[in-house]
């Protein structure tokens, strides 16, 4: 895109030719094109590519296949029921009607101080663990490549002895987004063992028998 | 004569730099551009600390929208010539003996999420712009007698082994709705698949277990 000036020198003699015209491209309506698809092309870019979050979930029984559900160690079994109006409610144990007293419900929300803490405190040790080794990865006190960070974080998971194994149900008036919060709250507590199974008819009946007697506490009052 | 006259000149200003800088920004642009695609309907995905990036190929996306309608769109896959998604039209069609003509499935190859029942298709494809399309979106059907989203995902999958599932769903959906997009992903062994969600920070410490 070189330009070249010609000197401009008025003619001489008597003939008046054409006068040769400098090779000067006047750019203006190619930069005018350039920035209208400049523009475009900014605006229709979708810069903020959006991140996936992985879940993998235990196989369906298939109909007529009978499945053995895993025997879980009672002090370790977690039970998170989402329910309504951004609540989570949870009971340690199982419940099983044939050996009362079925265990007591209790009602956290999402915040920092709900059931993040709960989770963090049953998942003391491994979270330590994993944190500590992040911690050395990022401070440069480990080289390790990525990958092998990955392997060691799922070694430790699934070495796991103590931390507790839970189990995330939502009733029906519950929204993607708690789901998703609850999911995203595992993660982040590093918890080992968890999975999204169906409310059962005990559950029901111990949900509902926690809000009516939350609601009689609270006409009472 | 002394005085050298000085020729009237209209201030030029040089646009080669300024030329060659668009050119680089408009080349960038046009290389690194990837549309948003046409969307069915806003959707606000809940927020997760996670920083896996969709994957870019090979993406099957189940949308569930505000109001619980369910949009499915799968892509071409890596190789565009094995045209997956009009292998996937037609054996759908096959299904409800609807017959998509090779123009109909050249234009739907083009088209992004759909959310009609397959009996609508045919007018989906035919609707001229994007907002008569966006009028036709009803939601696909996943009733127990008719679940069309099981059948879109079986035949994603059986033309694309390599297809993984991306749920993108609106935070204010119901769990009813996103319970039985989860049943039909079961239903054809997706045990593992992907939520799409908005980034977040994480700001979780050590000293809170303490």
């Amino acid at each position: 895109m070189g330009e070249i000036i010609e000197n401009e020198k008025p003619a001489k003699g008597k003939k008046k030719r054409a006068r040769k015209h400098g090779t000067h491209i006047d750019m203006t309506p190619m930069v005018d094109l350039f920035c209208l698809l400049l523009t475009f092309f900014m605006l229709t870019t979708a810069f903020n590519k959006p991140k996936v979050m992985q879940i993998a979930l235990p196989e369906k029984p298939k109909p007529g296949e009978k499945v053995v559900a895993p025997e879980i160690n009672q002090s370790r079994a977690l039970t998170l029921i989402l329910s309504d109006n951004d609540k989570v409610l949870w009971y340690a144990g199982l419940a099983d009607p044939t050996k009362p007293p079925l265990p007591v419900l209790n009602e956290t929300d999402f915040s920092k101080d709900g059931i993040r803490k709960l989770l963090l405190q049953r998942n003391k040790e491994l979270f330590k663990q994993i944190y500590l080794l992040n911690k050395d990865v990022t401070e440069g006190k480990l080289d390790i490549s990525q990958d092998s960070l990955e392997t060691r974080i799922r070694d430790l998971m699934r070495d796991d002895k103590s931390g507790p194994i839970i189990l995330v149900k939502a009733s029906d008036g519950v929204n993607y987004k708690n789901l998703v919060d609850i999911i995203d709250e595992m993660v982040i507590t590093n918890i080992a063992r968890y999975t999204l199974t169906d409310i059962n008819p005990v559950e029901k009946m111990m949900v509902r028998n926690f809000k009516n007697a939350k609601s009689s506490v609270a006409a009472s009052n | 004569m002394g005085k050298i006259k000085l020729g009237k000149k209209s201030p030029r200003i040089d646009m080669t730099p300024m030329v060659d800088l668009f050119s680089l920004l408009l080349v960038f642009f046009i290389l690194t551009a990837t549309f948003r695609p046409e969307e069915a309907a806003p959707i606000d995905p809940p927020t997760s600390i996670s920083q896996t990036p969709i994957p870019s190929q090979n993406l099957a996306t189940i949308e569930i929208a505000k109001d619980n309608r369910v949009f499915f769109n799968i892509d071409n896959g890596s190789d565009t010539t094995k045209h997956i998604r009009a292998k996937v039209l037609q054996a759908i069609g096959s299904q409800y003996q609807i017959k998509f003509s090779p123009e109909e499935i050249k234009k739907f190859e083009k088209l992004s999420a759909f959310g009609v029942p397959v009996a609508k298709m045919k007018d989906f494809i035919a609707a001229d712009n994007a907002d008569a399309r966006a009028a036709m979106m009803t939601g696909i059907p996943m009733d127990s007698t008719d679940n069309q989203l099981s059948m879109w995902i079986r035949f994603a999958r059986t033309y694309n082994g390599e297809l993984d599932v991306a749920v993108k769903g609106d935070g204010t959906a119901e769990y009813p709705t996103v319970k039985k997009v989860i049943d039909a992903l079961q239903d054809n062994n997706v045990n593992r698949f992907n939520l799409t969600t908005n980034p977040e920070a994480n700001d979780v410490s050590l000293d809170e277990t303490l």
